[in-house]
């Protein structure tokens, strides 16, 4: 099951070698990072971060072995927008020759760059960005300016403290015309001492969510005071500006950029596979070491993990957790075929891919977020304890709801392209994950068949459901949207509608690539049907959740929403016995999962009890504090005290 | 820039006396004045100040909550306060030992307490002679009284209890204020008489010296650790407690229910043993209290920033459009707007404080990046709200209480008549038979109708239950096998009461232009929301037709947008200061985007401009020179 999880023995192997190196060095300690303040944790972050290009340089690591050592490191620093961000734009946007100026010096870290585009009033919409890029002829620069507060670029991991260089994207002018956003490559400090380069105001926007979690990312405002940069480093591949100031676009689509993203959220949907096993691992090991009731004559009470109640809310997490993780594997291959496609200009599948990717960002995003908090939830007064590693495990995931696309954002864009798709039907056939939308009539003419219980173990039934529902939802979202005149309105007033029909797009395309996940071969004993009671977990849980979109469609009656639910009560049953087992697959190691809760060995009690000793507040009996503000009090003495 | 006014435009669009929606949130005329003046007395006192907790270590986080609570304290007994300090403390918005010495242990020595000893200790209590806190769960149990370890023995030859904790799991575990703080606690443990034991009862228990301060002999106390959030919780020293054989003197249980002799003998008073459950009660109580009090902060300052932050929509160059007015928005927003006075009118605590966690941080997501900033308020208002699903009862657990008393009542139905808040399992054959009626998207404009849809639907799922479970032979086994399905039939009759109540407080007359019919389109906006969001339970019972459900979501959609112009004023009414709200993004002016870039300034990080650590690690790297640094 391991070897399933990690996608491949070689894939297992790496992932390994990595974890338990970062494990075993004592540098990635990260037990006491909550307890640092703002300064000492972010010199930490900047020590294990040296400490790890170190032993990138010293033992070879390749790219891939690289990726997972900074996944182990398990902390948000500089270098993930330096490898990230800075390197691939200046990959995909440099022309031939920017590339031979710039890659080496970034790919040796003798510039640090990092990726600036969100202003403080401005995220989402790119094309609202306020910050300008204005060509001077004369001196064959562009001036890099912040025109306004709200301009300020806000947010950009490692501008503040770190970076030596960003991209900075900004609206291009020559002779008073706006030509578009472009992306600026902007030296930020001085390669010698550090400072900030004349007419450039950095620094570093504050506090976020949580103790350790972003607050190790040094997150930045940058102000741009008329600075000159020279005209070649504007990212030139699409679009030039020459010497005499003409704006040339070369032959290169546009829509390579569209490649780029579609990787980027590939990788989300596999780090929200990621963080939700996380999660889940430590709710299922802590829910079979807690007891609470039931006990019989004064024995030990019952496990918590042996209550339906838990079951019920923690099994549907962990099918999901799969879901997800199958879900990002197909989207690897969904982003290898596109990629070779726009080589040859075929940009047929363009739309259907961005779609597919927008939506399934938003989807396992969303669920990975709530499923944490769930988790914490289920690990009852404990989860709250910054020891069970689920408080900073939230706070850390939360953000890729918002980043990269804002999830609701992204579902409309995803209601946009099937609106079109559903329109289109006369004369154009959808493709990929649409594809059943060429089927919208007879998925609308028939009816659920299920009859019993065991009719819902049965791929095809379940595939069929989720299509109908889907395809439903969005022919009955075309045909409201032509009551109205102005499509952009009919859009607008029913936005909320529009959400719910993509999210349940969405939802085929997660349930349908678990499904033909379990088609092909997975070896080793009882993995395969293992994951098949998963798969018939997340489907069914999805559907008794859902079930009001199912009824309200008429594709299935109250009594066969009734059977799918009393049929997850008995798969429930069946996922039971392997829960601890699956989640050992995920193999993740105690440094890794850092909880209190869900160490491997679970031996909680101890372990909490030990924790909370380290704490500060305990070094000493009486702390600070208590001669000065409590003993006046108790000795009645407040008025003569100095407070 | 101060005096500015970014809202006005949006202040002047209501449609209804702010003021005397003020009165109605602050419940009446003199409840909003105390509140008012509790709020701005907090508000305008330096000591208060609480923008830099996020960025202290533990110990002056904890320093600076001590010296506000002394402050606090002092207050108190200086301008002779007395139900206004329990707003004061509220308003100082911070949790603090006091939080328990006043609203768990002197209660409980109230509840539980015999006369004699109420006398010696509350006195104590009430000057602050001694601190308290209130000591139940324990390392290895939380919800299930029942099954705590920690042993009172008594023994007859000194006339004392025996206190110990006799396993690590016993540790008391959790109790505010324990960790550093109170020198009593009122500790519940498992009484031990004559070798038998007699349930769990509370003790008063001496932890630490009133001279020194320091633990006492057999004691073992300390602070459990770091929690969710920077501030939140952090400024409370929860605690663990050992007990290694500790006596303590036979009036030291509290006796008011159960005594015990001298000579070891149990005798049982003929107070109903509820009261024990008394304290809890109370809690609970709070815990509703705080729900709409939290939700309604996180709904203020995501409306207020709505309407501040702009986002795609411009036209030929103008400004973008508000994200308020942005349907998708609405439909997040307005329904949490109208949960918060939902909440503030009705409180269970089952279902309101996990709408409330939800709430928070739906709001906080409605708020864009920011909202992720711990200046945005949102993040800390989410952590120290959280616990609040758990402690004091788990909420599935007090749902799964309120499903057996369903269960209990529809088997009942033949011979006993329900009442109170299940009067209308009464007319189960009824609501069994009778469908909605409605047939336009104004039917659903009617108390009536949608009374009736929830009681229906909450009916027919208790009676779904009810026969599901008769199938199993043993009912515990069927109890346990259904369970999931008895949360959501628990659930569906929690809704109900909310919606009902909310409903009845509006057949009540309330003053004030435009407040009546503003809080009946919010009532309406609740009922519909749950309807839509739970829309899968009405179809499956067969109450509603698809057409009917979607009948009620298009005249929500309608609702939304009679709400709109009034959202800045409903969140004013709440009445609260900018140091409650502690939120750059909420503020009463709008002025946000200045105050953010200003706020970031603030950051330890910004000390300087080339940070500690770059010359040891960073530039290493730059100047390739990282072989011969020393990490």
């Amino acid at each position: 099951m391991k070897v399933a999880w990690a996608g491949s023995p070689e894939a297992f192997e790496v992932c390994d070698r990595m974890a338990k190196l970062v494990a075993n060095d004592p540098v990635f300690e990260k037990f006491s990072k909550p307890m640092l303040g703002r300064k000492e944790l972010f010199k930490n972050t900047l020590r294990k971060a040296a400490h790890a290009w170190k032993l990138f340089n010293d033992l070879h690591l390749t790219e891939e072995e690289a990726k997972w050592l900074r996944h182990y490191i398990d902390e948000p620093n500089y270098t993930d927008l330096h490898w990230e961000m800075f390197v691939p734009a200046l990959e995909g946007q440099c022309t031939e020759e920017q590339k031979k100026k710039w890659l080496p010096l970034a790919k040796t870290m003798q510039i640090i760059g990092t990726y600036a585009q969100t202003e403080l009033g401005h995220g989402s919409n790119v094309q609202g960005l306020e910050t300008t890029a204005t060509f001077d002829r004369q001196t064959e620069e562009f001036v890099i300016h912040s025109p306004t507060l709200t301009s300020s670029k806000w947010w950009p991991g490692g501008l503040a403290k770190v970076a030596t260089h960003a991209i900075v994207y900004a609206r291009l002018i020559i002779d008073g015309h706006f030509h578009g956003v472009n992306g600026f490559i902007v030296q930020i400090r001085s390669l010698e001492d550090h400072s900030p380069l004349p007419g450039i105001t950095v620094g570093d926007i504050g506090m976020k969510f949580g103790h350790g979690t972003y607050n190790t990312m040094d997150n930045g405002v940058a102000k741009f005071d008329h600075v000159r940069i020279p005209r070649d480093q504007m990212l030139m591949r699409v679009s030039q500006v020459t010497k005499e100031g003409k704006y040339v676009k070369s032959n290169v689509p546009r829509q390579v950029g569209y490649a780029t993203m579609v990787s980027v959220r590939q990788t989300i949907v596999a780090d929200a596979s990621k963080a939700l096993s996380r999660a889940v691992c430590i709710a299922t090991r802590y829910s079979a070491v807690r007891r609470q009731f039931g006990s019989r004559n004064g024995g030990p009470e019952t496990q918590v993990i042996d209550y339906k109640t838990q079951q019920n809310r923690l099994f549907p997490l962990l099918a999901s957790a799969f879901a997800f993780r199958f879900a990002s594997n197909w989207l690897k291959s969904l982003y290898t075929d596109l990629k070779q496609r726009l080589q040859v200009n075929d940009f047929s599948t363009l739309p259907e891919a961005h779609a597919c990717t927008a939506g399934l960002k938003s989807l396992t995003t969303a669920a990975t977020a709530e499923g944490i908090e769930e988790c914490r939830k289920l690990c009852g007064g404990h989860g709250y304890l910054i020891s069970s590693g689920l408080p900073e495990l939230f706070a850390f995931y939360v953000p890729a709801c918002t980043y990269e696309g804002e999830n609701v954002v992204m579902l409309l864009q995803v209601a946009r392209f099937l609106v079109k798709t559903v329109s289109d039907l006369g004369n154009k056939q959808p493709v990929g994950t649409a594809a059943y939308l060429g089927r919208v009539a007879p998925l609308t003419q028939k009816n659920c068949v299920v009859q019993t219980a065991e009719d819902w173990l049965n791929p095809g039934a379940i595939v069929e459901a989720f299509e109908a529902r889907a395809a439903r939802m969005a022919a009955s979202c075309c045909q409201r949207l032509a009551e109205y005149k102005s499509p952009e309105e009919g859009f607008a007033e029913l936005s909320a509608d529009l959400v719910e029909a993509s999210l349940a797009h969405c939802q085929v395309i997660v349930v349908s690539t678990f499904i033909r996940r379990l088609q092909q071969d997975i070896p080793g004993k009882g993995v395969k049907q293992a994951l098949e009671v998963l798969c018939y977990v997340y489907a069914l849980f999805l559907l008794h959740k859902h079930q009001g979109d199912f009824l309200a469609t008429g594709y299935l009656t109250p009594k066969q929403a009734s059977l799918a639910n009393d049929q997850l009560r008995t798969l429930y049953s069946k996922v039971r016995p392997n829960a601890i087992a699956l989640v050992d697959s995920f193999n993740h190691t105690d440094h890794y999962l850092s909880s209190v809760l869900g160490c491997y060995d679970g031996n909680v009690y101890p372990k909490l009890y030990e924790a909370a000793m380290k704490d500060p507040l305990n070094d000493s009996d009486i702390p600070d504090g208590i001669r000065q503000y409590v003993q006046p009090i108790l000795k009645q003495k407040l008025h003569s005290a100095k407070l | 820039m101060e005096g500015v006014d970014y809202l006005s435009d949006e202040r002047q669009k209501a449609q209804f006396d702010v003021e005397a929606m003020k009165v109605a949130w602050a419940g009446s005329l003199q409840a909003l004045q105390l509140s008012n003046r509790m709020a701005n007395l907090v508000a305008n006192d330096p000591a208060f100040e609480k923008f830099t907790r996020p960025m202290m270590g533990r110990k002056e986080l904890l320093k600076n909550t001590l010296r506000k609570a002394a402050h606090g304290w002092k207050l108190i007994v200086d301008l002779r306060l007395t139900e206004e300090a329990k707003w004061l403390r509220l308003y100082i918005d911070e949790p603090a030992y006091t939080d328990l010495h006043w609203g768990m242990f002197i209660p409980a020595i109230e509840g539980q307490g015999t006369e004699e000893q109420k006398k010696k200790w509350l006195p104590l209590a009430q000057k602050m002679q001694i601190i308290g806190c209130y000591a139940q769960t324990e390392l290895g149990h939380g919800s299930n009284v029942q099954g705590l370890e920690t042993t009172a023995t008594f023994d007859p030859q000194t006339d004392e209890f025996v206190i110990h904790s006799p396993t690590l799991t016993s540790s008391k575990w959790w109790p505010g204020g324990l960790g550093k703080v109170s020198t009593h606690a009122v500790v519940y443990a498992r009484l031990i008489v004559g070798g038998e034991f007699h349930g769990v009862h509370g003790f008063i228990v001496q932890l630490r010296s009133l001279d020194d301060h320091s633990p006492l002999a057999g004691i073992t106390v300390g602070d459990i650790g770091l929690k969710f959030g920077n501030g939140a919780y952090n400024t409370m020293d929860n605690g663990v407690l050992r007990f290694d054989h500790v006596r303590i003197p036979r009036n030291q249980m509290l006796m008011r229910v159960t005594q015990v002799t001298k000579e070891g003998k149990i005798m049982q008073s003929n107070v109903p043993r509820q009261l024990i459950y008394g304290t809890m009660v109370y809690v609970r109580q709070t815990i509703v209290a705080d729900a709409s009090k939290a939700l309604s902060r996180a709904v203020c300052i995501a409306t207020r920033y709505s309407a501040v932050r702009r986002q795609f929509g411009s036209r030929d160059g103008g400004p973008e459009t508000q994200v308020i007015d942005y349907k998708t928005q609405q439909s997040r927003l307005f329904p949490l707007l109208a949960s918060a006075y939902a909440f503030r009118f009705v409180g269970l605590k089952s279902i309101t404080t996990t709408a409330t966690a939800d709430g928070i941080e739906e709001c906080r997501k409605l708020c864009g990046g920011h909202g992720y900033l711990v200046s945005s308020g949102l993040p800390e208002l989410f952590a120290v709200y959280i616990p609040a699903c758990t402690y004091e009862g788990d909420n599935v657990v007090l749902l799964l209480q309120v499903a057996r008393f369903l269960v209990k009542t529809v088997s009942e139905l033949g011979y006993k008549k329900p009442v109170g808040t299940t009067a209308y399992m009464g007319r189960v054959a009824s609501l069994m038979q009778n469908n909605c009626a409605v047939q336009t998207a104004e039917g659903w404009l009617n108390p009536g109708a949608i009374v009736e849809a929830f009681e229906a639907r909450a009916a027919r799922m208790a009676v779904r239950c009810g026969r599901q479970l008769a199938e199993f032979e043993n009912p515990e086994e069927g109890f346990a096998e259904l369970s999931a399905d008895l949360v959501e039939a628990a659930v569906a009759h929690c809704q109900l009461i909310v919606v009902s109540k909310f409903i009845e407080k509006l057949q009540q007359d309330i003053p004030g232009k435009g407040v009546k019919q503003t809080l009946e389109m919010l009532c309406y906006v609740y009922a519909l929301f749950l309807l839509h969001k739970h829309q899968g339970d009405f179809l499956a019972t067969g109450y509603l037709t698809p057409k009917q459900a979607s009948l009620a979501n298009d005249q929500l959609r309608t609702l939304y947008s009679k709400v709109r112009p009034n959202a800045i004023a409903l969140v004013d009414s709440f009445n609260y200061t900018d140091h409650y709200l502690g939120s750059i993004l909420g503020r009463y002016d709008g002025n946000v985007y200045p105050k953010l870039y200003e706020a970031a300034w603030k950051d330890p990080l910004n000390d300087s401009d080339v940070v500690d650590g770059f010359h040891e690690y960073v530039q290493p790297i730059l100047k390739q020179k990282l072989r011969t640094a020393k990490l």
